[in-house]
C-alpha cells in the first residue's frame, strides 16, 4: 500500500492564478489545497487527472471548467459556468451558484448544496446535478441528456425545447417551457434518483420528487402537403 | 388563335417574380418557412466591384515569375505558446460533421494541408478523420458545444469561438433529420433523426465582458498554447470586431452576407447581414481604432471568396487573411455538371443545386447516406482543393505583384478604384476616375 500522498497548499493571494491551473494540470495524482480564491475566475479549470482540489473560498466564472477525472470541492458560492462542460469526475460547492451552472456538462456530478440561478443545466449532455435549494428560470435549457435533480423549487420555464434529459424537482415548478411536460415517476426513476441523492450526500426520499421531461413534439418540423392529398384524392 | 409577338404580351411582375409567385406556392402547401443551404443569391455589390490600379510610371511591379511575394502568415504570436503559423492567407471555414460527409471532411484537411494552411471544425465535433489529415486544424468552440470536449479542444492548433456566420447572424444552426445519422447524433448527444436546431446563444457567456472572462478561461485550460479566433457573422463588424478585440481574441473571423451555410431558413440567408465588401472596412477601421491591425490581431474575413482577385482584394481592404467554405466545396465537386441527370432528379440543376440540407448530395459532399458518400474519394478531393488553392495562391501574387508588393499583406486600400458609387461607398476607395469616395470618414 503506498503512502498517502502530502497535500499541496497553493495560495492565490500569492500565486498566479496561471501557475495553480498549469500545477494542477500537470499532476496525476495527489491533494491540492486552494486558498485565497478571492473570486478569482477559472480556477481548477481543465483539470484532467484523479487529483482531488479543495478551494476555499468563494470562486468566479467557470470554476473547475470542462473538468474531467478528479474532483472539486468549493467551500463558498461560485459564480457564471460552475463545472461548464464537465465531462467526469466531481465537483461540488458548499455555498450556491449563479448562472449556467453544470452548463453543457457531458458526464460526472455536479452537487450544489445551496441554490442555482438561472439556466442550471443549460444544454446538459449527460452529466448529473444535484441541487440542494432551488434553481432560477429556464434551467435545464435544451438539456440533451443527463439528470438535473433539484431538492428545492425550480423557476419559470423549466426544461424549455428538452431533448431527453430528466428533471426532479421535489418542491414547485413555476413554470415549464415549451415542449417540456410533467412524466410519471416509476421505479426504474426512483432507482436513479435514490443514487443520485446518495452520490450526493443528500438526505430525500425519491418518491417526494416529479419527474419532468420532453413531449417530443418539437423533435421535427411539421410538415403539411395540400398538393399530394389532393393528388392522392383524385386518385 | 395566338399569332406571332403574342407571347410579347406576357410582362413578368418585378414585385412577383416566378421566384416569388413559386415560393408563395410552397409556403401555402406546406406551412413550413423554405430551409435551404448554399448562401445568398441575391444581387449585392460584392468584390467584382472593384478593380486594382496597377503599378505603371509613379509605382513599380515586381517580375511576375522571378521575385519574391509572401503569402505567409502568422496568428497569435503576441499572447500564444504556439501561434498558427499557414504558408498562404487562404484558410478553410468551419464545416460540420454532419452536414458534410466523413469523406469531404477529410478531403478538406488533405487539401489544406498540402498548402500549408489551416481546416476547421464545425458544428458537431472534431471528427478524428479531419484531425488526422489536417496538419493545422482550428476546433470551433459553439453555442450548441455538441461533441465539445477538453481532449479535442487541447487537440486544435487553435480555437475559434463562433458567435456568429454570414449566412444566419444571430441564428443557430440546422440539421434536418435526414443528415442526423447515428454517428452523427452520437457526436452531438442527440436521438438520431431528428430535425436538429443548435442553439444561436452560447449556453454560459453573454456579452463582450464574460466573453473575455470566457477566453481567459480557454486559455487557461489550454494552458495558453494556442491563439483564439472570435468569429462574427458580418452585422455591425465595426462594433463587434472592436469588442472581440477587447475580449482578447488574437484574430477575428468576420464572415459576409455571401457565406455558405448547409442549411438555414432562406429568409435568414437573404435578408440578414451585409455583404463581405461593405464588412472589411469596418472591421479594419475598428482595429486601426485600436492599433493592432496589421499587429497583434489578425482579420480574417469569408464569404464569397471564389478567386485570387477576391483574396487580393480582402486583403487590400485589410484582411490578412481569407476564409473559403462553398467554393472549396465546388473544388471537391459540389454542383459538378457530370452529376447533371441527378441534380434534374431532385428538381435542381448542375449550377442551381442548393438543398445541401436534405442529405441528398450527389456529389457524396453534403450527406450521410454512404451510397453517396461513397463517391467522394478523399484523396482525389484533397488533389482539388490543393490544387485551387495553389490557383489562388499564385492569382493572388499575380495581382500583389503587379502593384508592387513583396507580401500580400502589403496590398492596400490605396491599390483599389471602385466601379459603382455602391462598392465605392461600402469598400470606402474612390470611384474610378475621381477622388470621390461617398460617405467617407474624415
Amino acid at each position: 500500500m503506498s503512502a498517502p500522498h502530502p497535500v499541496t497548499t497553493v495560495d492565490l493571494a500569492e500565486t498566479p492564478l496561471r501557475d495553480l491551473n498549469r500545477t494542477l494540470h500537470q499532476a496525476r495524482q495527489g491533494s491540492f489545497r486552494v486558498l485565497n480564491p478571492r473570486g478569482a475566475h477559472a480556477v481548477a479549470c481543465g483539470i484532467d487527472a484523479d487529483i482531488a482540489v479543495e478551494v476555499h473560498g468563494s470562486v468566479g466564472y467557470y470554476c473547475a471548467g470542462m473538468h474531467q477525472k478528479g474532483s472539486v470541492y468549493v467551500d463558498g458560492n461560485a459564480s457564471t459556468g460552475l463545472a461548464e462542460n464537465i465531462m467526469s469526475g466531481t465537483v461540488r460547492i458548499t455555498g450556491s451558484a449563479t448562472m449556467s451552472a453544470g452548463a453543457t456538462g457531458h458526464g460526472g456530478l455536479v452537487v450544489i448544496e445551496g441554490n442555482a440561478g438561472a439556466r442550471c443545466g443549460i444544454s446538459l449532455k449527460g452529466a448529473d446535478i444535484v441541487v440542494g435549494g432551488n434553481v432560477g428560470h429556464m434551467s435545464a435549457f435544451m438539456a440533451q441528456a443527463g439528470n438535473l435533480v433539484v431538492l428545492g423549487d425550480a423557476g419559470a420555464d423549466l426544461g424549455d425545447s428538452v431533448y431527453e434529459a430528466n428533471m426532479y424537482v421535489r418542491g414547485e415548478v413555476e413554470s415549464l417551457g415549451a415542449d417540456a411536460i410533467a412524466k410519471d415517476l416509476r421505479p426504474e426513476h426512483a432507482r436513479t434518483l435514490a443514487g443520485l441523492l446518495a452520490a450526493a450526500g443528500m438526505e430525500a426520499d425519491p418518491w417526494d420528487f416529479k419527474r419532468y421531461g420532453s413531449a417530443r413534439s418539437l423533435y421535427n418540423f411539421h410538415i403539411d402537403d395540400i398538393d399530394a392529398e389532393l393528388a392522392r384524392r383524385a386518385g | 388563335m395566338s399569332r406571332p409577338g403574342d407571347s410579347w404580351r406576357l410582362r413578368e411582375s418585378y414585385t412577383f417574380d416566378r421566384h416569388v409567385i413559386a415560393e408563395i406556392h410552397r409556403a401555402a402547401n406546406t406551412g413550413v418557412y423554405r430551409i435551404r443551404g448554399w448562401g445568398a443569391k441575391r444581387k449585392m455589390p460584392i468584390l467584382d466591384d472593384l478593380v486594382f490600379l496597377g503599378a505603371s510610371m509613379s509605382r513599380y511591379p515586381l517580375e511576375g515569375y522571378r521575385e519574391s511575394c509572401g503569402t505567409d502568415l502568422v496568428i497569435g504570436e503576441e499572447r500564444a505558446a504556439r501561434p498558427l503559423r499557414i504558408d498562404i492567407p487562404i484558410t478553410i471555414a468551419g464545416m460540420s460533421f454532419g452536414s458534410l460527409s466523413a469523406q469531404a471532411k477529410e478531403a478538406l484537411g488533405r487539401g489544406a494541408s498540402a498548402m500549408g494552411t489551416s481546416t476547421t471544425s464545425g458544428d458537431g465535433g472534431m471528427l478524428p478523420e479531419e484531425r488526422e489529415h489536417s496538419s493545422k486544424l482550428v476546433y470551433q468552440y459553439l453555442p450548441s458545444r455538441y461533441g465539445q470536449n477538453p481532449d479535442d479542444l487541447r487537440r486544435g492548433d487553435a480555437i475559434e469561438v463562433v458567435v456568429g456566420q454570414g449566412a444566419k447572424p444571430g441564428g443557430g444552426g440546422i440539421l434536418l433529420g435526414q443528415k442526423v445519422s447515428e454517428r452523427v447524433a452520437g457526436m452531438r448527444t442527440l436521438p438520431s433523426g431528428i430535425d436538429q436546431r443548435s442553439a444561436c446563444r452560447h449556453p454560459d457567456w453573454t456579452g463582450p465582458d464574460d466573453l473575455q472572462i470566457k477566453i481567459h478561461e480557454l486559455r487557461e485550460i489550454v494552458d495558453w498554447q494556442v491563439p483564439i479566433f472570435v468569429k462574427i457573422g458580418a452585422a455591425r463588424p465595426f462594433y463587434d470586431t472592436a469588442l472581440a478585440v477587447k475580449a482578447g481574441a488574437d484574430a477575428v473571423v468576420v464572415d459576409g452576407l455571401q457565406g455558405g451555410t448547409a442549411a438555414t431558413q432562406d429568409v435568414f440567408i437573404e435578408h440578414v447581414g451585409i455583404p463581405t465588401i461593405a464588412a472589411i472596412p469596418e472591421a479594419t477601421r475598428a482595429l486601426q481604432d485600436l492599433d493592432v491591425h496589421r499587429g497583434s490581431v489578425k482579420l480574417i474575413a469569408s464569404g464569397g471568396i471564389r478567386s485570387g482577385a477576391d483574396v487580393a482584394k480582402a486583403l487590400a481592404l485589410g484582411a490578412d487573411a481569407v476564409s473559403i467554405g462553398t467554393a472549396a466545396l465546388i473544388a471537391l465537386g459540389d454542383n459538378d455538371p457530370a452529376y447533371d441527370d441527378e441534380y434534374r432528379k431532385l428538381g435542381s440543376a448542375a449550377g442551381f443545386w442548393d438543398d445541401l440540407q436534405d442529405g441528398t448530395d450527389p456529389a457524396g459532399i453534403a450527406t450521410q447516406d454512404p451510397r453517396l458518400t461513397a463517391r467522394l474519394d478523399p484523396v482525389i478531393g484533397g488533389r482539388r482543393l490543393a490544387n485551387y488553392l495553389q490557383v489562388l495562391t499564385m492569382e493572388t501574387q499575380t495581382i500583389a505583384r503587379a502593384c508592387g508588393k513583396s507580401h500580400v499583406s502589403n496590398l492596400e486600400p490605396e491599390d483599389l478604384a471602385a466601379l459603382t458609387v455602391e462598392a465605392a461607398a461600402m469598400a470606402q476607395v474612390p470611384v474610378a476616375g475621381t477622388d470621390w469616395i461617398p460617405g467617407a470618414r474624415r
